[in-house]
């Protein structure tokens, strides 16, 4: 919303001594954010005079026409000027630069040679002028306004400072110059004059029979004024077509102008007809039966008993509120008009613009609702000013329905200084309020004025009083902190595994979540893992559901760093997955008005389904850095495993791990992680196939681990460190290579009994021949009590080799 | 055994200290006359067979002598690790400069490392950091917070619908719901923070992306009043942006509070908008069974792209949302 402070000093008296600035920021105080300060005519400088056209001669042979025009200046002699326009004709009364004025963007004007002629000025359009966009032609001043020689800055009050404002949607009073003036006398504390109040004195004679109102639904109030006789001809002033202009809107005949003209004015917006084109009464309510209509901007549209329609006894003639019709357009021939004022119910026309996708001058204003008494006087006003201007006859006014005001509301003076925190009198709050327009009586029972449709709640006065008070004024206090509060363990073990994994030189990365089935599909992933939801309102038809899985985005995100040059790559992302375990059933939707009972408010909870948080990570290239201290290896699959191992490892979590078949891993080369008897993660190598999707380096390997399934641990009992030395004993083992060497070890382990203190494989051997590998393990014995003696050892490490023999059918190597 | 024998081994000593040229040869010679199987050494294992007295004198003698060759070794020693420290070791000087880490450089998302400090900022102050999900109940992201469903304000969030639409399952277009969860499962006292990722179907461009991460917090008390939203937002915005920065409330329009407010930061010279502010509209207190003669409430919301791009001045959301490898390196585990 636009607002001239030309305009606003109609109704506020503003001191010259009040800076644009400084009622840029009042407005931004009270709730009115002010996004550009527009000094129009700032960087423009005279001279700047209407000049009348004597004489044009076309200079022919050009690429485009251009004229030679004579003109009356009023400086005594004819001054000649080139223009590449035609819209004007001799006799036109037009703006003209003299040399020495400097227009905005820095364009001197002087005297100059072109098209073999000397051009001493200019002949300006608005755009030239910074006025608007409007480039089709020059400036045409209307017939029967201005004069030869005037000073144009004046005539077309130029100079002038626009405020664009940002209106909350609570707020739509304050789409119009009314509720602006009004806001910025509040904040300023100046003396404020409602326009309206001359228009509750504005008397209009019948003269005969107008149209009928009718109103069935979709409002409270319908005015309709019927006029007759009115002029055609008839050109909208230079004042009014400025300040339209001003507003940011393009001026189009009277008729309408006017009609913009009030709702900008008053925030009314209101409907001219052509009456001839109405057959019977003009109704407010839903066709009957599903047609085509078209509208102002000449789209077909279809209708049907959900939208709001304006009617005549034959036909729907306006999309409610929203947009008029085509054929019922005030036209250059029209000499009857009906002014249409209704106040709509917000809803109804919310509903109109959405179904249509039409967002309106005038459905902006119906769905933030309009003041409820306006119908009658912004009509009375267009009526007022049709008569003025276009000289038209009223015939008669009619009206439907009442209107309807906001309840009374009882709020207690100290609800709003216990809000606040801070003291405020009773007086002040009745002062403010009564600025707002509020009749505030002595109980503090507020009746809020017929705009302030936002008032209907204690809180709402609330936010009144502190705004027109100023936010600035509120103090500024700690609350009563609670003694404590700490991360979960959940949230702390999250924040441990980034942490690790970003020191161990992996990257972190976020990814969208948004996928294609062709891409789950090409992953591999069957089942649960391959079924997710679908957005009924994707940003791309290239990407319509929720990924299952981390691993995807990951790999663009590799295929992408690989693009732009990198070689190695470490990554990973902590995020949200969403797969479809529960179909989604229609919304509940319980009332506002109180606590949903606990079954109600479980079945919402279990409405959403569940979606795990998932770390996934990919590792390809090389390991570290090739280097002078040598050559780095690649990354292979047993990089991946030891990160979750390590992972499982920090979080104090006992694991099992197994061979695993699944996809998108190399179904040999992927290792399945067991918590508590439950899959927790996978790691390995990436099939084959995946990496050439990406491009992504031969044997790049990646690793998940669903954090939603690692259980909480108990808090750790910690056992003493013993003192007494060890007794360390290698032994070297023969068996199939079919055999995992985990198992070898948890044989070793259980057949070495409770002194065993650790077991690390430190050699293997494949090269044996027979299918046969060789495992050497180094066995550390130690007891809390004593010192070992050699015999006790070696009867330990032969009870665990046997419990391997038995087991694994693993045999001792004899060197 | 002599005196002068005891003598001459002292001096023996001495003479072939002095002459070892480096700490080897010193070592061998300390082995020959004060080794185990020196003369001294070998004396002073006799002098258990010798008279009380004779070991009494015998035994000074001994004493004396291997202090005596002692020293002599500790001068001796202390020169030629002198001359070791000056010499030898200077010549085995290698280039310490070059490049050891060998390891690629890792790091935190800058967005991971924002929440993580903001997570301890208001840990600190006694708020929990609350979690929700990420795909949830419209009426938790809409209804409970006092926008119904022909809501004008709910038409401005383009919202990601999922099918079917009638289910009015969302992503999340804020972390308010997780305020309504907290308020719906807990009584007050309430103090929380809601981090987390949001989404809007806005076109991905160099300020906006249609998944970004909000904070929010929420606090339900006694006495509650807009003083503490201002203390509250004061301290953070000063954790945030250093202890110079002023902030600045502007009367706004959120359905979920009222009255409302934005907050702007004075930050690098200019006003920044910030977030958005207010008291907890008591229709929303209702709607969660928060009994509103008794409590009071406020709550307020940032955009963490936001808050990084401001005061680490980034210009392009691109970088945020690409995961290039060179923007994250930058940030390491701390901003």
């Amino acid at each position: 919303m636009r607002a001239p402070l030309s305009w606003l000093k109609e109704f506020v008296a503003i001191p010259e001594s009040v800076g644009a600035q400084v009622i840029a920021d009042s407005f931004i105080r009270v709730g009115f954010e002010v996004e550009e300060i527009v000094y129009q005519g700032r960087d423009l400088t005279g001279p700047l005079v209407i000049g009348k056209v004597l004489s044009i001669e076309e200079i022919t042979g050009q690429k485009k026409p251009i004229r030679f025009v004579g003109l009356n200046c009023g400086q005594g002699h004819t001054r000649f000027v080139i223009c590449g326009a035609t819209n004007f004709v001799v006799g036109d009364l037009v703006v003209v630069a003299l040399p020495g004025a400097v227009l905005p963007g820095g364009f001197a004007i002087s005297a100059r040679e072109t098209y073999g002629k000397t051009s001493d000025g200019l002949i300006c359009s608005s755009r030239e002028l910074a006025l608007s966009d409007e480039h089709a032609g020059i400036i045409v001043l209307p017939h029967g306004q201005g004069a030869i020689g005037d000073n144009a800055i004046e005539l077309l009050s130029i100079n002038d400072v626009i405020f664009d404002i940002a209106i909350n949607p609570d707020r739509g009073y304050a789409l119009s110059i009314r509720g602006l003036a009004r806001e910025i006398a509040g904040a300023l504390n100046l003396s404020y004059s409602d326009p309206v109040n001359a228009l509750r004195l504005l008397k209009l004679t019948d003269t005969g029979k107008g149209l009928k109102p009718v109103l069935k639904d979709g409002g409270s109030v319908f005015y309709l004024r019927t006029l007759s006789n009115y002029n055609p001809q008839s050109t909208t002033p230079l004042w009014m077509k400025r300040r339209i202009e001003k507003m940011g809107m393009r001026s189009i005949s009277l008729a309408v102008d006017i009609t913009n003209y009030v709702m900008l004015e008053l925030g009314q917006p209101l409907h001219a007809f052509d009456t001839k084109k109405i057959s019977g009464d003009l109704t407010i309510g839903h066709v009957s039966k599903a047609q085509k209509f078209t509208t102002l901007d000449g789209q077909e549209r279809e209708i049907n008993g959900e939208d709001l329609m304006v009617m005549d006894g034959k036909h729907p003639l306006a999309l409610a509120g929203t947009m008029g019709g085509l054929d019922s357009q005030i036209t250059d021939a029209t000499r009857d008009i009906a002014v249409e004022a209704v106040r709509f119910d917000p809803g109804a026309i919310a509903k109109n613009s959405r179904r249509h996708k039409i967002s309106s001058e005038a459905s902006r204003r119906f769905e933030r609702s309009v003041d409820s008494s306006l119908a009658e006087f912004a009509s009375a006003r267009c009526a007022q000013l049709l008569i003025e201007l276009g000289g038209a006859t009223h015939v008669q006014s009619l009206s439907a329905g009442k209107p309807i005001y906001a309840d009374v509301v009882k709020v207690n003076p100290a609800y709003i200084s216990r809000t606040l925190g801070m003291e405020i009198t009773p007086a002040t709050v009745k002062k403010v309020l009564t600025t707002m327009g509020c009749d505030v009586a002595s109980d503090f029972s507020i009746d809020p004025p017929s705009w302030r449709w936002d008032l209907t709640e204690p809180a709402d006065f609330v936010e009144e009083v502190a705004r027109m008070i100023g936010y600035d004024k509120i103090p500024s206090i700690l609350p009563p902190r609670p003694k404590h509060a700490r991360l979960t363990p959940t949230q702390k073990r999250r924040r441990a595994i980034a942490a690790s994994l970003a020191a161990q030189g992996l990257s972190e990365v976020q990814t969208f979540p948004f996928t294609s089935e062709a891409i789950i599909e090409s992953m591999g992933y069957t089942g649960e893992r391959a079924s997710t939801y679908r957005l009924a309102n994707p940003m791309s038809q290239d990407f319509p559901v929720l990924r299952t899985h981390l691993l995807p985005g990951l790999l663009q995100v590799a295929a992408r760093n690989i693009g732009r040059g990198a070689k190695d790559i470490a990554i990973f992302e902590i995020g949200s997955i969403f797969r479809n375990s529960q179909k989604l059933l229609p919304a509940i939707s319980p009332s506002l008005d109180t606590r949903p009972n606990q079954r109600v408010i479980q079945e919402i909870f279990a409405s959403v389904p569940v979606q795990h948080l998932h770390l996934a990570a990919i590792l390809a290239g090389k390991v570290e850095g090739e280097s002078w201290r040598g050559k780095a290896r690649s990354f292979d699959l047993h990089d991946a495993i030891a990160h979750v191992e390590r992972i499982l490892e920090l979080s104090n979590l006992g694991f099992k791990l197994e061979r695993s078949e699944f996809a998108p891993w190399h179904p040999g080369r992927c290792v399945e992680f067991i918590v508590d008897g439950r899959p927790v993660a996978h790691a390995g190598e990436l099939h084959p196939r995946v990496l050439t999707q990406f491009a992504l380096p031969a044997r790049a390997v990646a690793f998940v681990i669903n954090l939603e399934a690692l259980p909480q641990t108990p808090m750790v009992a910690a056992s003493s460190v013993v003192s007494m030395p060890p007794a360390i004993q290698d032994v070297a083992l023969i068996v199939d290579i079919t055999v995992p060497a985990r198992d070898v070890e948890a044989a070793l382990r259980e057949g070495a009994g409770e002194l065993l203190e650790s077991i690390v494989l430190f050699d293997r051997y494949e090269k044996i021949g027979d299918a046969k590998v060789s495992l050497a393990f180094t066995l550390t014995f130690r007891s809390a009590e004593r010192t070992l003696t050699g015999d006790e050892v070696s009867v330990m490490r032969e009870a665990a080799t046997a419990r391997a023999l038995e087991l694994c059918g693993a045999v001792v190597r004899t060197a | 055994m002599h005196d002068d024998e005891v003598a001459v081994w002292v001096s023996n000593a001495a003479k072939a200290f002095k002459a070892a040229k480096d700490l080897d040869q010193l070592k061998s010679a300390r082995l020959a006359h004060a080794g185990d199987k020196s003369p001294l050494a070998l004396a002073s294992r006799g002098l258990g067979a010798l008279s009380p007295d004779e070991k009494a004198r015998f035994g000074k003698i001994v004493g004396d002598a291997k202090a005596a060759i002692a020293s002599a070794l500790a001068s001796v020693t202390t020169e030629l690790e002198a001359a070791r420290d000056s010499k030898i070791l200077l010549e085995e000087i290698v280039d310490v400069t070059l490049p050891s880490n060998r390891l690629h450089r890792g790091g935190l998302h800058p967005i991971s490392i924002m929440m993580n400090e903001i997570s301890d900022f208001f840990i600190e102050q006694g708020f929990t950091v609350e979690e929700g999900p990420e795909m949830e109940s419209g009426w938790l992201n809409f209804d409970a917070l006092n926008m119904p469903a022909d809501h004008p304000a709910r038409t401005v969030q383009d919202t990601f619908f999922l099918e079917p639409v009638e289910s009015g399952i969302v992503l999340r277009t804020q972390t308010s719901p997780v305020q309504i969860r907290t308020m719906l499962t807990s009584q007050p006292p309430i103090y929380i923070i809601s981090p987390g990722r949001t989404f809007r179907a806005d076109e991905l461009d160099a300020t906006h992306s249609p998944v970004f991460h909000q904070v929010e917090g929420l606090v339900i008390d006694r006495e509650i009043t807009m003083a503490h939203l201002k203390g509250t937002l004061d301290h953070f915005a000063q954790a945030m942006f250093g202890p110079d920065v002023t902030t600045r409330l502007r009367p706004s329009f959120f359905p979920f509070t009222e009255p409302s407010a934005e907050v702007d930061v004075f930050f690098n010279n200019r006003w920044i908008e910030w977030g958005g502010c207010g008291m907890v509209n008591p229709k929303v207190l209702t709607t969660c069974g928060i009994d509103i003669e008794i409590y009071s409430g406020f709550a307020f919301g940032m955009g963490i792209e936001r808050t990084l791009m401001v005061r680490h001045g980034l210009t392009d959301m691109h970088d945020i949302v690409e995961g290039d490898l060179r923007f994250t390196r930058q940030f390491g585990v701390g901003l």
